[in-house]
């Protein structure tokens, strides 16, 4: 029989063990699949895990692939915490990118100083505006929010894609669906590292996605409204009786989520693209329920979470690359990863002890 | 249960034994060695004060805990009790203090959960109707949980043994949210089970039933068989400290505040029901004065849940003039500014409602104490200060800490409720409303927080008291009035009313709501 009870107390020893023993499980089950598959066991985990970051740049590129998945997770937790189920990060997103490429295409002649912030203004209007449809549903008729924002990320998609194709096409683009390149003053520009240089793509963006996710930890465990969010989430009939609304905290939520991921939509297409196109995200919106869940709906966890989904898309990549490995079987590796983590999770905060059954059990023993 | 008859005969094996069971949850130990017998046609009464292990061993008993160690027989064969349905095919039934009903489905769908599969919910439903005018329960078979009040989803749970036809019947807490009437009409219900041969394991708090119900009882105290005592011939004062192993004090009404101003003043307040379900409110008015505690008596689901929520400010009147604290018109505010208008408030639930369980009790100190001048600045909590406070009604209120700074899930249920009556009596607010102060609480607890409403009304503040618990209404309240269907009867003196009286209006006899209302006089 297994039994298991809550830890009262989880030692700072243990919640650094799960994890590092979650890991060591991790490699020698992908090294079990590789080596079943043919390819060689631990050349394969080091190209996974060791060559996309074995030299500086690819750790400044690391930082990279991870920041939108910070920015937009660290607004989910808002949402997850209030239990509110906001699926559409990613259509969020791309309205963020939308809004902000408007104003970037529409006066690229402003100097970086009023441009910048007009644009970061504009992205957090969009992501806030595709986040609203689904919270004033939810709050006036009720619906589901998890339905509507999955739903209206197909829109979203289809709507930049039309953007680009059609009213926002650059004539010059050879017929490419494509936007005209933005001005130099609405580029997130890469971190000159004193005495380093530049480290890959590494740029500001990641700076304010590491502030971002901080003061999101702050403000969920230090301020009233974070509290109002959490108690909301655990425990609604309380939050009324606190004097709190609930539909303050749905619509407000939501409008973090969607401000965060609109940023992120941002930040995205300033930093690596220059211009907008029809893919300006590639599943982060989705990617970010994970990081979200993984930092168990904490924003400061969300930098660690986000580092480590993103070192294993890199991997995947790379071993796609490297290697020739299936799609597939980097996605098995990737998702091994995530149940280990979680499953270590688990570990960490209950007790769980494997005993014989009580002997009131054994009426054959008699 | 024609073929049971043979089984009244004088029987020397008991029903059902345990010996020596012992059960820990980590660390604590919630039964250490307890052993136990029931007969058939026995009623037999398990004390004990809350956390005294009562509801484990009763969990054991139905195969929702294996324990650690010790033996259960059945008819005198030794038995394991892997679950609840092999606990009910073998013949053992329960109805539980906290119900395990599924909210979203109907009371017919509920109970066909419990029943072999097969039956339709056509007539299941009419076999609930029959069995529950057969014993006077009255529930629609097609009303959904989550729209019925706490008392009528334990006549769900009643009916949904009682269907089963159990050899054993195990109740819980079972009268607590029932009038005397009703309690009286339960018992004979229990007593023509005994007769038949059927044995009733009966767990309460309240000791006038166990002597009225009861001829044996097994005492609990932290875990421990204090020993199985008779109960016929024994005082409540002597029971009540076998249970709590200590000398018990009496609350005794105090006296009725002389001059006083009215401090919190209802007027013609009407609340349209909110759904099928639920209880409409109709011309309620209230007038309680600064020094006095204001007892509304009633069975539950007769609007308590929609007053308090109208009292508290959870539901508000769409226009002034309905409610006011000191002449001050609160009606159109919320539950965070009545708070700094000087009111607190105790709802009925603790779990969810009063507190978070899943937060810490600073983090609960914080749920009433958030709107006050202080606790906030600038959008920033004063966390300390929150620990602080939390560590202080812990202190004056007696609440008994695992640790400092626990979560409010670790608590039992009389050291939470202490803890949430603390909050609010701590802060000395002018107007305290409260649901149920002592529900599922033990004696000594209960006396601790009735004692502490009393010593906030000498101090000048007006206490409301929303109550089903005769005994508690009885016990401290000044005035009392009766809530019925939403319509709440005009208050009399307490020293004018006897419990039968009160009885009948909580059963909706009108009639007798105007001699009430001729006798009242201020």
């Amino acid at each position: 029989m297994i039994s298991m009870t809550p830890r009262k107390h989880i030692p700072l020893s243990l919640t650094l063990l799960t994890p590092t023993i979650a890991i060591i499980l991790t490699l020698l089950a992908g090294a079990g699949i590789f080596g079943l598959l043919g390819f060689s066991p631990l050349g394969s985990l080091y190209t996974f895990f060791i060559a996309p970051i074995s030299r500086p740049d690819q750790i400044g590129d690391l930082l990279v692939k991870a920041c939108p998945l910070i920015i937009t997770a660290t607004g989910l937790v808002f949402c997850f915490r209030a239990n509110v189920w906001n699926i559409g990060a990613e259509g969020q997103l791309v309205f963020g990118a939308i809004f902000s490429g408007w104003v970037a295409l529409s006066f690229p002649d402003w100097p970086a100083m009023t441009l910048m912030p007009a644009m970061i203004m504009a992205s957090i209007i969009g992501g806030i505006f595709w986040a609203m449809i689904p919270a004033l549903l939810k709050v006036r008729f009720n619906t589901n929010e998890i339905l509507v924002s999955l739903m209206l990320t197909y829109v979203a998609a289809l709507f930049i894609d039309w953007l680009v194709r059609g009213p926002w096409r650059d004539p010059m683009s050879f017929g490419f669906p494509l936007t005209k390149m933005y001005s130099d003053a609405a580029l997130i520009h890469r971190i000159d590292v004193p005495f380093v240089g530049m480290l890959g793509q590494l740029h500001w963006g990641v700076v304010g996605a590491l502030i971002l996710a901080i003061f999101g930890g702050f403000v969920l465990s230090r301020t009233i409204l974070g509290f109002q969010i959490k108690v909301m989430g655990d425990a609604p009939r309380a939050g009324r009786f606190a004097g709190f609304s609930p539909h303050l905290v749905t619509v407000g939520v939501m409008a973090i989520a969607g401000a965060a991921a609109g940023l992120a939509g941002m930040v995205e297409v300033s930093a690596s693209m220059g211009q907008l196109q029809p893919n300006v995200s590639f599943g982060y919106g989705f990617t970010a329920i994970i990081v979200a869940f993984l930092a168990r709906l904490n924003p400061v966890g969300v930098i660690f979470a986000g580092l480590i989904v993103a070192l294993a898309e890199l991997g995947g990549d790379h071993a796609q690359i490297a290697l020739g490995m299936p799609k597939v079987v980097t996605g098995v590796f990737k998702g091994i990863l995530l149940f280990m983590l979680l499953a270590g999770e688990t570990f960490n905060r209950y007790h769980i002890t494997l005993r014989r059954a009580a002997p009131v059990s054994g009426t054959q023993e008699q | 249960m024609s073929q049971k008859s043979n089984a009244s005969g004088s029987h020397p094996q008991p029903l059902f034994e345990a010996v020596g069971i012992t059960k820990k949850f980590g660390d604590f130990t919630a039964n250490a060695d307890v052993s136990f017998r029931i007969h058939p046609g026995e009623i037999h009464a398990l004390l004990g004060e809350n956390g005294a292990g009562k509801s484990t061993f009763v969990k054991i008993a139905y195969g929702l805990l294996q324990p650690d160690k010790g033996r259960l027989f059945w008819n005198g064969e030794i038995v394991s009790i892997r679950g609840p349905q092999q606990a009910r095919q073998l013949g053992i039934g329960m109805v539980f203090q906290h119900f395990s009903l599924f909210d979203a489905l109907t009371v017919a769908e509920n109970i066909q959960l419990a029943m072999p599969a097969g039956e339709s919910i056509a007539s299941l439903s009419a076999r609930i109707s029959s069995i529950s005018k057969d014993y006077g329960i009255e529930v629609d078979p097609a009303a959904r949980i989550h729209n019925l009040s706490v008392g009528q989803q334990q006549r769900v749970e009643i009916i949904r043994c009682l269907l089963q036809d159990p050899k054993l019947l195990i109740m819980d807490e079972p009268t607590s949210v029932l009038t005397p009437q009703e309690t009286e009409q339960l018992f004979s219900v229990l007593r023509r089970f005994a007769e038949n041969g059927l044995a009733v394991l009966f767990i309460s708090h309240k000791l006038d039933e166990i002597r009225a119900l009861t001829s044996r009882a097994t005492v609990l105290r932290r875990g421990q068989n204090v020993g199985s005592v008779t109960t016929k011939g024994r005082s409540n004062r002597e029971l009540a400290e076998m249970m709590i192993g200590t000398k018990v004090k009496d609350v005794a009404r105090q006296r009725a505040p002389a001059n006083a101003k009215i401090l919190f003043e209802v007027k013609g307040l009407n609340r349209a029901k909110a759904n099928a379900f639920s209880v409409a409110l109709r011309n309620i008015s209230i007038a309680a004065y600064s020094g006095e505690i204001f007892g509304i008596a009633g069975i539950a689901g007769n609007g308590q849940d929609e007053l308090m929520a109208a009292l508290t400010g959870e539901w508000r009147a769409q226009q002034p003039g309905v409610i006011a604290l000191d002449g001050i018109d609160i009606s159109i505010s919320g539950p965070a500014e009545r708070r700094v208008a000087g009111m607190g408030f105790i709802p009925e639930e603790r779990n969810g409602h009063a507190a978070v369980p899943s937060m810490s009790l600073a983090d609960n100190a914080l749920l009433t104490n958030h709107s006050l001048a202080g606790v906030v600045r600038g959008g920033v909590l004063d966390l300390a200060g929150m620990r602080a406070k939390a560590a202080a009604i812990a202190a004056d209120f007696d609440v008994r800490l695992p640790e400092p700074n626990p979560l409010a899930s670790s608590l039992s249920g009389g050291n939470l409720q202490k803890f949430v009556v603390g909050r609010e009596i701590i802060k000395v607010p002018r107007v305290l409303i409260v649901s149920q102060p002592t529900w599922g609480v033990d004696v000594g607890a209960a006396v601790f927080i009735r004692t502490a409403m009393q010593e906030l009304a000498a101090k000048g503040s007006a206490v409301v008291m929303i109550s089903q618990d005769l005994e508690e209404i009885f016990a401290i309240a000044h005035r009392i009035a009766v809530l019925h269907d939403g319509v709440l009867s005009p208050a009399v003196s307490a020293t004018k009313l006897t419990a039968e009286r009160v009885g009948l209006l909580m059963g909706g006899d009108l009639a007798d709501a105007t001699n009430m209302a001729s006798g009242a006089s201020a």
